[in-house]
């Protein structure tokens, strides 16, 4: 930290460079400037990957407990992948994926028609939608999840459809902080949209629907594809809900499965969690690679992920 | 992001020529060509398919609400109903077209169930209080009965009709039938053996198998001897002998009393939701009422739970807190190491440092959860070549045990943002400091860190607002144990505010959906605060 961007000629710091002489004395000071910068990143990165590589090994163990996974590496097969099938991760799997797609799908078409109609239409009421919305989306839907629960139950004898331990009945939970969350990153993209675009074609006789589906859909698709992923992302990885709508382990998705599976003292199926767990991370570690330039570029600020 | 200039160019033309040219203008000018045209465009089909699929779901959950008498779907559904059909039907409200389905969304699942759980807050709704009064006294009447004194013994047959179980039994010489949903009544042209029915048109007889099989459904089914519950229902133990029961406590709905028949004991109903003798037994189930604030005060005077109370608030201020400084300064220290362009392979060090944030959390939190296992994790048993640190059993090692792998999970969103704000700091700023004559730590503090804070900072609050009410780690990492000692709810030392809610209403200790509901009012108002602070930062307000 204290000796940030000293300026000092580039050559002397780099290791190794051809006058053999003042060696020492440049590496000595190389050490200084870079060295420990290296030695920090390795020890980092020793910290960031180690448990990856623990997962990972132990997936491919076959003893499957806890003690025989210690060993790293130290045996190499896919039992664990293959003795999955047969306890439950398929249907985990899929349920966890049916969710998260049509969670996301929902999400991203209810909140472009709502960023639609915010952006290009003067209602009364909008000020007042909009400053709504902001107020609501402070409250994570998960605060209200015994409510959430008793709304459930309560729906049993009406629509057994949405009532608990039902994954459309989930998705519908899943859907109502469809709005809150992402309508104000694509109201702040759909105004990017120039207007004389829906202008043009209202004067060429175009419907409203049809500048929603073929004027703007098309234009902000890269932003309905980041909104997206990321309600992808929140959805295959949230729990508390999950956890107390869907009850029988047929219906569980991956994040109750596994969890399952991690707290089982009894029978402690450590390899089979293991190989369960890397599965379940593939999709989501390519996902977020994939979405960091947004991330980081703070398009979709403060979203933190857990 | 946005651009409000964009939106307020043209706030009136826009509403008339959205809806006007389109619809309106276009109808008065040739109005069967314009008809034509949307009755048989391929998007209106679409919509009336759509429309007329959400209607007939909703009449379908009317009826089905008024079967139940659940009047509040009824109201919200037909209220809804007229909202869709209005916002698709008529040609004036195009933006309501666009907002209906997330907002009706949003109201059933969000707004409602926020206000719900401020209503659910004020009773005593939970374990032994879960319906109305009139469910209430009628499962008292079904739960305590006992067998007749001297009453027949009826050799009885078990029935089947469609998925419903039966009895048939012959009573005063003639075959009668009966469900648990229908009383005994003459069963027309049943074929009767001595004192056994042996065939009911239109039932299936159960033979010994089935009857095993079923035995839990058989023993638990109690078939009203005739309309009046106080009649008593008929019961059997074993599939072959039944005896009539009858309800040994008697309802009076004037005096609003239960009474003993054998003890002459009187139950009356009081305003906590149970019927309680006067020596103070209660009757079980009782019923939802409101109880006012003591949810509240309960978690301020109870003085088992307040003490235990007050610690999860300090601990969840501190976790939330903690986790933000700790990922944050490792993450801003990471960035700034690595800030230095002449740091060879600064690419694969980013790459990989990228990878926990990249791996599921709550994947990680389960491996975690594996490695720190005190007998035969990892940590122990490799890294710290078989020391036996209990990692998740002792108070203090537990918290520092969430912190460390809330550390491992959040560091590196906190290195990649600082690394993009630090790039985005004008090096001409700091040059003409350090010309100034202050020393790097000067610069850090005096310039790159203010500097810095004003693009982090509402990321920061947006973190702790996350971490808050991160329940995925606490209750995948130990559960939030260990247990506090004598509490008279199952909490943990690591449990926060969200988890604490989560075991007391739907943990192993029962369920107390009151008193969970208030402590969620009290993360509302929490997070409320915290939201306010990072709206007077952003001025998002300001941008509608």
């Amino acid at each position: 930290m204290a000796t940030t961007t000293s300026v000092e000629p580039r050559s002397s710091a780099v290791p190794g460079s051809r006058p053999r002489a003042s060696a020492p004395v440049r590496f000595g000071r190389w050490c200084k400037e870079l060295g420990w910068r290296h030695l920090v990143g390795v020890v980092t990165i020793v910290f960031c990957v180690l448990p990856l590589l623990y997962v990972l090994s132990a997936s491919l163990n076959p003893s499957g407990t806890l003690t025989g996974s210690n060993d790293l590496f130290s045996t190499i097969s896919g039992a664990n992948y293959g003795a999955l099938w047969s306890k439950g991760f398929g249907d985990w799997a899929r349920n966890s994926i049916i969710v998260a797609v049509v969670t996301s799908i929902g999400t991203v078409l209810m909140g472009a028609a709502a960023a639609y109609a915010f952006s290009r239409y003067r209602f009364r009421g909008r000020r007042g939608t909009l400053t709504g919305l902001l107020l609501v989306q402070m409250f994570p839907q998960l605060l209200a999840v015994v409510a959430i629960f008793l709304l459930l139950i309560n729906l049993k004898d009406v629509f057994p459809l949405l009532s608990t331990n039902s994954l459309p009945g989930l998705i519908a939970v899943y859907l109502g902080g469809a709005l809150g969350v992402n309508t104000f990153l694509l109201y702040g993209f759909f105004n990017t949209v120039p207007r004389e675009l829906d202008e043009a074609a209202r004067i060429d006789g175009a419907t409203h629907a049809q500048i929603f589906w073929t004027i703007i859909m098309p234009l902000v698709t890269p932003i309905l594809v980041v909104v997206g992923l990321l309600s992808f992302i929140s959805t295959y990885g949230e729990f508390i809900i999950a956890k107390t709508v869907l009850t029988s382990s047929s219906k569980w998705t991956l994040a109750i499965g596994l969890y399952t599976w991690a707290s089982d003292e009894r029978n402690a199926p450590w390899g089979l969690f293991a190989a369960g767990a890397v599965l379940a991370a593939i999709p989501i570690v390519l996902l977020t690679l994939f979405l960091q330039k947004y991330i980081v570029s703070g398009l979709v600020s403060g979203a933190v992920k857990g | 992001m946005s651009d409000p200039q964009l939106t307020t160019v043209e706030p009136p033309r826009t509403d008339d020529a959205g809806d006007g040219t389109a619809h309106g203008t276009g109808r008065t000018r040739n109005p069967d060509e314009n008809a034509h045209a949307r009755r048989f465009s391929p998007g209106w089909i679409v919509k009336l398919v759509l429309v007329g699929l959400v209607d007939a779901l909703g009449v379908y959950g009317i009826l089905a609400a008024s079967g139940v008498q659940a009047w509040w779907i009824v109201v919200f559904l037909v209220f809804a109903l007229a909202l869709v059909n209005w916002a698709y039907f008529s040609r004036r409200a195009v933006p309501a077209k666009y907002l209906v389905p997330g907002l009706i969304f949003l109201l059933v699942y969000q707004l409602f169930v926020m206000l719900y759980t401020g209503y659910i807050a004020f009773t005593n709704y939970g374990d032994g209080h879960n319906s109305t009064k009139s469910d209430a006294i009628s499962a008292i009447q079904l739960g305590n009965q006992v067998r007749v004194e001297g009453s027949p013994a009826y050799p009885v047959t078990v029935v089947l009709q469609g998925n419903d179980l039966g009895f048939a039994v012959v009573q005063d010489g003639k075959a009668v039938v009966g469900t648990a949903d229908e009383p005994l009544a003459p069963a027309q042209g049943a074929t009767v053996a001595g004192q056994q029915v042996t065939a009911v048109p239109g039932y299936q007889v159960l033979s010994f198998a089935d009857i095993a099989q079923r035995s839990q459904e058989v023993t638990a089914l109690a078939v009203p001897v005739s309309e009046d519950a106080a009649d008593g229902t008929l019961r059997t133990q074993n599939g072959t002998i039944a005896y009539v029961f009858a309800p040994v406590l008697e309802y009076d709905a004037k005096t609003d009393t239960f009474t003993n028949t054998q003890t002459g004991v009187t139950y009356t109903a009081s305003d906590q939701g149970y019927f309680v003798s006067s020596s103070g037994d209660k009757l079980e189930p009782g019923w939802r009422v409101g109880v006012g604030f003591s949810n509240f005060t309960e978690m301020f005077r109870n003085s088992d739970l307040s003490g235990i109370f007050a610690q999860v608030i300090v601990w969840t201020f501190a976790f939330a807190f903690l986790s933000v400084a700790i990922t944050f300064f490792l993450g801003l220290f990471l960035a700034i190491v690595f800030n230095d362009p002449r740091v060879r392979g600064r690419k694969v060090y980013r790459a990989l440092l990228i990878l926990p944030y990249a791996f599921p959390g709550f994947v990680a939190a389960l491996v975690w959860r594996g490695m720190l296992n005190p007998r035969f994790g990892f940590v122990n048993e490799v890294l710290l070549g078989g020391a036996q640190i209990d990692w998740f059993g002792d108070p203090w090692l537990a918290k520092f045990s969430v912190l460390l792998v809330n550390t491992w999970l959040g560091f590196p969103y906190m290195f990649i943002i600082c690394t993009g704000a630090l790039q985005s700091i004008p090096g001409d700023v700091t040059e003409s400091a350090r010309m100034d004559g202050a020393g790097p730590l000067r610069v850090f503090r005096a310039i790159t860190l203010p500097l810095l804070m004003v693009s982090v900072a509402p990321l920061l609050i947006a973190s702790f607002a996350f971490n808050f009410n991160n329940f995925t780690l606490i209750y995948m990492l130990n559960n939030g144990g260990p247990q506090f000692v004598g509490a008279p709810v199952p909490v943990g030392h690591t449990d926060i505010l969200i988890s604490f809610v989560y075991s007391i209403a739907f943990g192993t200790g029962g369920h107390d959906y009151g008193l969970a509901a208030a402590v969620s009012i009290l993360i509302f108002l929490v997070v409320g605060l915290i939201s306010w602070l990072g709206f007077r930062q952003t001025r998002t307000l300001e941008e509608l």
